[in-house]
């Protein structure tokens, strides 16, 4: 009888690891396990994902940063080797991809695109926002001081301080605010259907078209009068920027959301560092540990996508066009050829070096008001509250594994 | 030192302007980079560097021949 060997069943081939690996429970502020033993053994390793795909897998910190500055890798979806952030064969239940502006564009048009807002995100006109930003925190801390104790710091002060920020950038009138907080709240929500979250989404796509048209006639200082006047030169269509709007939105809200609770939790778990941002008079030392822990959370943590548009050599590996290529920015953020004891938070470090916001054309736009509204949060929650306290063990905390942004579900406080 | 900075690159993140603002500024209307003076004296070095490993966009380049 003549015996043929089985196909190689390649899902078990040693040596191609599988991805994505979840992180620990045991350790949620630390990269997965399994990555950072990847990343022990080379920069660059292709890997076994969603079943047959095998794009490759980047940990280390100067291949990601040559990467992310190199036009032959795209970020559009639509290329057939990009790697999927889902597993396409559920992919369906998941409905369609919602329009990210130029995020899923590549160069020259993503930089048309983007040249037209990124005036509003200079140092100068960010740091303008500062007294604005300290307000609305101030009054987010009222608010909850003046309510039930213990409470959740993700819904009193995480999400809605993004999301008065950004209505503040784009213009949104003042009465608007609930109506625009309450779909924003959906739209990031964990618990939302996806019917629910799209029709949130309709709801501002069509409050932004229709505010743009307003903007248009009565143009003001804010982010939609600008898009407006390019709407009136024809370089944009009104959907478009009103696209453009609710990119917006959802880039800053739940990045930030959850820079902030699991920054505060992460500071409770280390009140020595703690006590340095509650009571420093220098602001670079607010800046430094805003830094450290923007490297040390890494919250983008399933991997920036990229597809090859051509072969590239790299680490002594060879990117084949086509082949889809994830980098991971937690890793990179843990290289311990750039970060001395990587593992070990020091908000007095020099951690500038991260990857946490991205590179290239694409690093993101909204960066300065994301470490603005951190570097005010902070201290500002420390110093108001000084007995501010996690309600519920570490182990018992709510942490989300499986989201494309980490993050925490919720953060029960007291004080 | 003579800089030189790609404008093409640029991605204007702002991280020189605050690392190096006698040296590098931003446009206002896109916050593109403006080399304020591209043959900086030496007590500024140590910064330019800075400024130039930390670029997101890898788009400042140092020629210190």
């Amino acid at each position: 009888m003549t015996t043929y060997p089985a196909a190689p069943d390649t899902s078990r081939t040693p040596g191609i690891p599988d991805f994505p690996a979840p992180r620990s429970s045991a350790c949620p502020f630390a990269p997965s396990p399994e990555l950072s033993a990847l990343a022990e053994h080379g920069p660059v390793r292709r890997v076994r994902s969603w079943g047959d795909s095998t794009p490759w897998v980047v940990t280390g910190h100067a291949e990601q940063k040559v990467l992310l500055s190199d036009p032959r890798l795209s970020v559009d979806f639509a290329n057939p080797g990009f790697p999927s952030p889902i597993d396409p064969r559920h992919s369906r239940a998941h409905g369609e991809r919602p329009d990210l502006s130029f995020v899923g564009m590549d160069d020259p048009e993503h930089t048309r695109l983007r040249r037209m807002i990124s005036g509003t995100f200079t140092i100068k006109r960010v740091e303008a926002m500062r007294p604005a930003v300290q307000r609305m925190t101030d009054r987010l801390v009222d608010e909850m001081l003046a309510g039930p104790n213990p409470a959740d710091l993700v819904q009193a002060l995480a999400l809605p301080l993004p999301s008065l920020v950004i209505s503040e950038l784009l213009g949104v009138p003042y009465d608007d605010h609930e109506f625009f907080q309450t779909n924003s709240k959906t739209l990031v929500s964990a618990v939302a259907t996806g019917e629910e979250r799209g029709r949130a989404h309709k709801a501002l796509g069509d409050y932004l078209d229709d505010l743009i048209g307003e903007k248009i006639a009565e143009p003001g200082d804010d982010l939609l009068s600008k898009l407006g006047r390019h709407v009136r030169d024809g370089e944009l269509t009104r959907r478009e920027a009103a696209t453009m709007g609710v990119l917006l939105l959802l880039g800053g809200h739940e990045t930030t959301a959850n820079m902030i609770s699991l920054g505060t939790l992460l500071l409770l778990q280390h009140p020595g560092q703690l006590a340095v941002v509650r009571d420093t008079d220098d602001p670079r030392v607010v800046v430094g540990a805003v830094e450290e822990l923007l490297r040390y959370l890494s919250i983008v943590h399933l991997g920036r996508r990229r597809t090859a548009l051509a072969d590239i050599e790299i680490a002594g590996q060879t990117i084949g066009a086509g082949e889809g290529v994830i980098l991971l920015g937690e890793l990179a953020n843990r290289d311990p050829l750039v970060f001395e004891d990587p593992d070990r938070l020091d908000i007095t470090r020099n951690a500038r070096q991260h990857q946490a916001f991205g590179g290239g054309t694409h690093h993101c736009i909204g960066q300065p008001l994301a470490r603005l509204e951190l570097q005010v949060l902070y201290p500002t929650l420390f110093r108001r509250i000084p007995t501010l306290r996690a309600e519920v063990p570490l182990e018992e905390t709510r942490f989300k594994y499986d989201a494309v942004i980490y993050g925490l579900h919720e953060l029960p406080v007291s004080w | 030192m003579k800089i030189t900075v790609d404008e093409e690159k640029c991605c204007g993140a702002g991280q020189c302007v605050l690392i190096a603002p006698e040296v590098f500024d931003q446009r206002d209307e896109d916050g593109i980079v403006v080399l304020l003076d591209a043959e900086p004296a030496a007590e500024h070095h140590g910064l330019v560097r800075e400024s130039a490993s930390v670029c997101p966009a890898a788009a400042i380049h140092l020629d210190e021949a």
